[in-house]
């Protein structure tokens, strides 16, 4: 073979293989959705989402303590992360060039590195141990810390590609820096900010490693900031993990459920970035 | 877009407003955590009484009785429970005196998967430590073939599953071991978490149960009920007058009943390869753990309040998930020993 | 009377002062992570020094706490994942940034995105009930001979090495092709109109945008390394929980991240507990330094050049976090 016909073959070739590694990443892709998808929509009905866990036993029950234990959860965590992590973004994208904006935003991508078990062990050490009891608030904080560097960069990166005439503009107009950034700024980027905060939630939703010990779990459902609360993923590692066949399909509900919400959400967070970029565009 | 966004404040709004919409009554709340050995029974109690008293909620969670020791001591939990005694160094280390109460009795059984085989299996006690060690490595090793004449073994690799955390269940079945071999005794020993030779490790009763049953070959130790739930062969044990006995309630009830005329003042009894005829070797008593004096009051007596009714109503729904109830001279020292709780 | 000019700059002093104190709060929180860690974990590590590094010996019971077979676990099977998922990765980020057609680019884009999005206990799921009876079958019908080496050696349990590296593997895919589609936009096009000038075929394009952007290249390896190291509970649902170094595919281990989710709320004793707080203060610094040396690759590639095209508007994954569940 000449050296070009080489060339071209090869060149074919690793079109070729390239192809086949992206069919390779979305068979697990379909398998676990389809597999998710039928295990757990047979087990889905009225009284997963409403009943609370039933005795070892008894079928039935479902995970409707879990569910809203995890939007509780990540309630308290976007009270948490938000303020935090916007602020903290607006700061780096005022004064992004100075060296301590560079410490921060490095300190922030480690922070995203961070595994969550390391994270669950640091909400223990602050939030569980000073009180003795599992709390809610615990698990709230550990995912709160977790949203953080998200919300940060997100910030960040969305005001800088909010045109620098509009902070030029009101500042001209005679409005502090703290105006110009909260009042307009922000509000100009605030539609993708929130898809940095839907991204975030999405994220923090499945976790379960640090809740094992901050949140704990909970067999009822509970309210309250002082006490261990149920949430999803836990619920769905129990289950998966014990021996009885009714609560390995649940599990499979719950991980339906799960996976919905993640869903959805990518889904959102892709439309609003879509409008975005058409908007941005013209 | 102004659409989306209304979707998004409102979404988050309904997620920030959650806490507020359901602000319960007054309920109270009461944390438990430890054994998987008794959880079958225990969430049924919990439920029930809940049922009886709807604003009385007792979150109790199996983390493995090492786990609720721990959590007690740390007071991140209200009571505890545990198969496995606490020792004297935990006794020490925990701030004020804990009462160890006994709730059931129950067996821990030997389970197995062995395609092909569905006569129930005999197994010494040593035999048993030995193939727990490793050193009985095949199914149809001599040893175990010995004990079973007629039973066709494979040569199947043998597969042990133990528990990976802190277990009370392991705690019964290796005492028991412990008294059958000597070798047992000084390789592994006693205690709730042990050093193991070999094998596989699953978390909770549960993670035994759905190792061995999805594993073929293995073999595991588990509460009677689990195996029971989950339909997976379990074999008969020899017990001390070298009968082969299978667990059933009325074996472990013989197990519990000399026990029960000698019980000591701190209810830490073991009653591992009892003697007498017909006793189901590997049973033990289950504990539920509380402080003495508690600086809550009011979830003390909510507690006293429930072991009473565990003791005496609670007792009926031992026998329908594979638990033995206790004997009536152990409720009636364990009521004069609730008076020692501070309510 | 204060001229508008100084109050204004008391203002954005104020403003500076404010919004820096939020920003001072993250590099609070990595530094109070690390000072939380070493300070719950003193009593192992004055008990047992370097030794806790090295020691074999995981015994509750006896109080005597070796690291080592986690940090290998660890390390193997991120290692293991690494070697099959960095091909298929690199593929992918290839695929999509240069030979996609535009209408397949996005809809496939946002499929392996998706990948990433898949929370981890779900993965833990689908291992348990689906690869790990694949595994099983793998192992049950692999020759004797085979067996008899070492890295085939062990019981066909399913759960093991094995199962662990292709789960991490599944999962490490999106981060590390997303950071390398990032690097790979990142190089001008320059480059590749460069090669093709100079006669290249599309391969040698390509070939020439990644030897210009090789250290991102391998800063998204390292990262996507940093992730599987991390991951906790898919991996604790599927590798055996036995604490045991051995280099076999089929033997059950156990991993820093798996041994704390399982013993932390049964630590018995206060030495117990310190010693899983000291691994986790080890898989701390291991992945400080590991997503430490990617960033600092990655934007070496990135931030040095001035990219003509718009940057993504959405929060992508780099963005995102990696961090494992």
């Amino acid at each position: 073979m000449s050296l070009t016909a080489r060339r071209k073959f090869l060149s074919g070739l690793v079109v070729v293989l390239c192809g086949a590694a992206v069919a390779v990443a979305l068979v697990p892709l379909f398998f676990i959705f389809a597999y998710v998808l039928q295990k757990g929509f047979s087990s889905l009905n009225w009284d997963f989402f409403t009943k609370m866990p039933k005795p070892v036993g008894e079928s039935g029950g479902g995970m409707a303590n879990a569910m809203l234990g995890t939007l509780y959860l990540i309630g308290i965590a976007s009270v948490l992360a938000i303020p935090v992590g916007v602020i903290a973004g607006v700061y780096l994208s005022e004064y992004g060039k100075k060296p301590f904006a560079s410490l921060v935003r490095f300190t922030a991508d480690v922070l995203n590195g961070v595994p969550s078990i390391v994270i669950g062990i640091f909400a223990y050490g602050l939030a569980v141990l000073p009180v003795k009891h599992f709390s809610a608030l615990a698990g709230g904080l550990a995912l709160g810390f977790m949203m953080v560097p998200i919300i940060t960069r997100t910030t960040e990166e969305l005001l800088n590609l909010v045109p620098g005439s509009l902070r030029e503009g009101s500042l001209a107009l005679g409005a502090t820096r703290a105006r110009a950034a909260f009042s307009v700024m922000v509000p100009a980027a605030l539609p993708g900010i929130m898809t940095g905060i839907l991204v975030a939630l999405a994220r923090i939703a499945g976790e379960t490693a640090p809740l094992l010990f901050t949140a704990f779990n909970n067999r009822f459902f509970s309210a309250r900031l002082d006490q261990p609360i149920s949430s999803l993923p836990v619920q769905i590692y129990t289950y998966a993990v014990a021996p009885y066949d009714d609560w390995h399909r649940q599990a499979w509900a719950g991980a339906l459920v799960l996976v919905g919400f993640v869903f959805i959400f990518s889904v959102l967070a892709r439309v609003v970035t879509r409008r975005l970029e058409r908007m941005h565009r013209t | 877009m102004k659409a989306i966004r209304f979707l998004i404040a409102s979404a988050f709004g309904a997620i920030l407003a959650l806490p507020a919409a359901t602000a319960q009554a007054q309920t109270v709340q009461i944390n438990g955590a430890g054994a998987t050995f008794p959880y079958p029974i225990y969430s049924k109690w919990f439920s029930e009484y809940n049922k009886l008293h709807p604003d009385i909620e007792i979150n109790y969670q199996s983390i493995g009785s090492g786990g609720g020791i721990r959590q007690l001591t740390n007071q991140t939990v209200f009571f505890g429970a545990t198969d496995g005694p606490m020792t004297s160094d935990q006794q020490f280390a925990a701030p004020g005196p804990i009462l160890h109460l006994p709730t059931v009795l129950g067996a821990v059984v030997p389970i197995y998967n062995i395609p092909g085989v569905d006569t129930q299996l005999k197994f010494s006690g040593k035999v048993l430590a030995d193939v727990i060690m490793g050193k009985v490595t095949k199914w149809n090793d001599a040893a175990i073939a010995g004990l079973n004449p007629g039973v066709k073994l494979p040569a199947t690799d043998i597969t042990v599953a133990h528990r990976s955390d802190g277990s009370g269940t392991t705690y019964i079945f290796v005492d028991y071991l412990s008294k059958v071999s000597p070798d047992f005794k000084k390789t592994v020993g006693v205690a709730t978490s042990v050093n193991w030779p070999v094998g596989v490790g699953g978390k909770g009763n549960e993670g035994v149960a759905g190792l061995v049953k999805q594993t073929p070959g293995s073999i595991g130790y588990v509460e009677l009920v689990y195996a029971t739930q989950n339909k997976i062969d379990y074999g008969s044990v020899q017990n001390l007058n070298g009968e082969f006995v299978s667990a059933t309630l009325e074996g472990v009830t013989a197990a519990a009943s000399a026990a029960a005329m000698a019980m000591p003042k701190d209810f830490r009894v073991s009653i591992t390869n009892a003697p007498g005829a017909g006793v189901y070797p590997i049973s033990s008593f289950t504990w539920i753990l509380l402080y003495e004096h508690p600086g809550d009051k009011k979830r003390s007596k909510i507690m006293v309040d429930f072991m009473k009714w565990a003791l005496t109503e609670g007792q009926k729904y031992a026998t329908d998930l594979g638990y033995a109830p206790l004997p009536a001279q152990v409720v009636t020292l364990e009521m004069e020993a609730l008076k020692r709780i501070s309510i | 009377m204060k001229t508008p000019s100084f109050r204004k700059s008391a203002d954005d002093r104020g403003f500076r002062l404010g919004t820096g104190l939020f920003a001072f709060l993250v590099v609070l929180l990595v530094a109070g992570i690390f000072w939380e860690l070493y300070r719950t974990s003193h009593l192992s590590i004055e008990k047992f020094g370097f030794r806790f590094w090295t020691g074999k010996i995981w015994d509750p019971v006896s109080g005597e706490f070796g690291a080592l077979p986690f940090i290998w676990g660890t390390l193997y099977s991120s290692l293991l994942a690494m070697l099959i998922s960095t091909p298929i990765a690199l593929g992918i980020a290839i695929f999509l940034s240069e030979l996609s057609p535009k209408v397949l680019r996005t809809p496939l884009a946002f499929l392996t995105e998706l990948l990433a999005a898949i929370p981890s206990i779900v993965y833990g799921l689908w291992g348990v009930f689906v690869l790990v009876p694949i595994v099983r079958q793998l192992q049950v019908h692999t020759p004797e001979w085979m067996r008899k080496i070492p890295l085939f050696s062990g019981p066909p349990l399913g759960v093991g090495m094995l199962a662990a590296a292709l789960i991490l593997a599944v999962m490490v895919i999106p981060f590390t092709s997303s950071v390398a589609r990032e690097v790979l936009k990142a190089v001008p096009s320059t480059q590749r109109e460069a090669a093709y000038a100079l006669g290249a075929t599309r391969w040698e394009a390509i070939l020439a945008a990644l030897r210009f952007g090789r250290t991102g290249i391998i800063g998204a390896i390292i990262l996507g390394f940093g992730r599987a190291v991390g991951e906790t509970m898919a991996v604790t649902m599927v590798i055996g929980n036995n604490p045991q170094v051995s280099a076999s595919l089929f033997k059950p281990q156990y991993t820093m991240a798996a041994v704390i989710a399982n013993e932390f709320t049964e630590a018995a004793d206060d030495l117990y507990l310190s010693a899983l707080i000291e691994i986790g203060l080890v898989l701390f610094v291991i992945t400080l330094v590991i997503n430490g040396l990617s960033r600092l690759l990655i934007w070496s590639v990135t931030r040095q050049i001035k990219v003509k095209a718009p940057r993504a508007l959405a929060p992508t994954l780099p963005a995102a976090p990696e961090a494992a569940a």
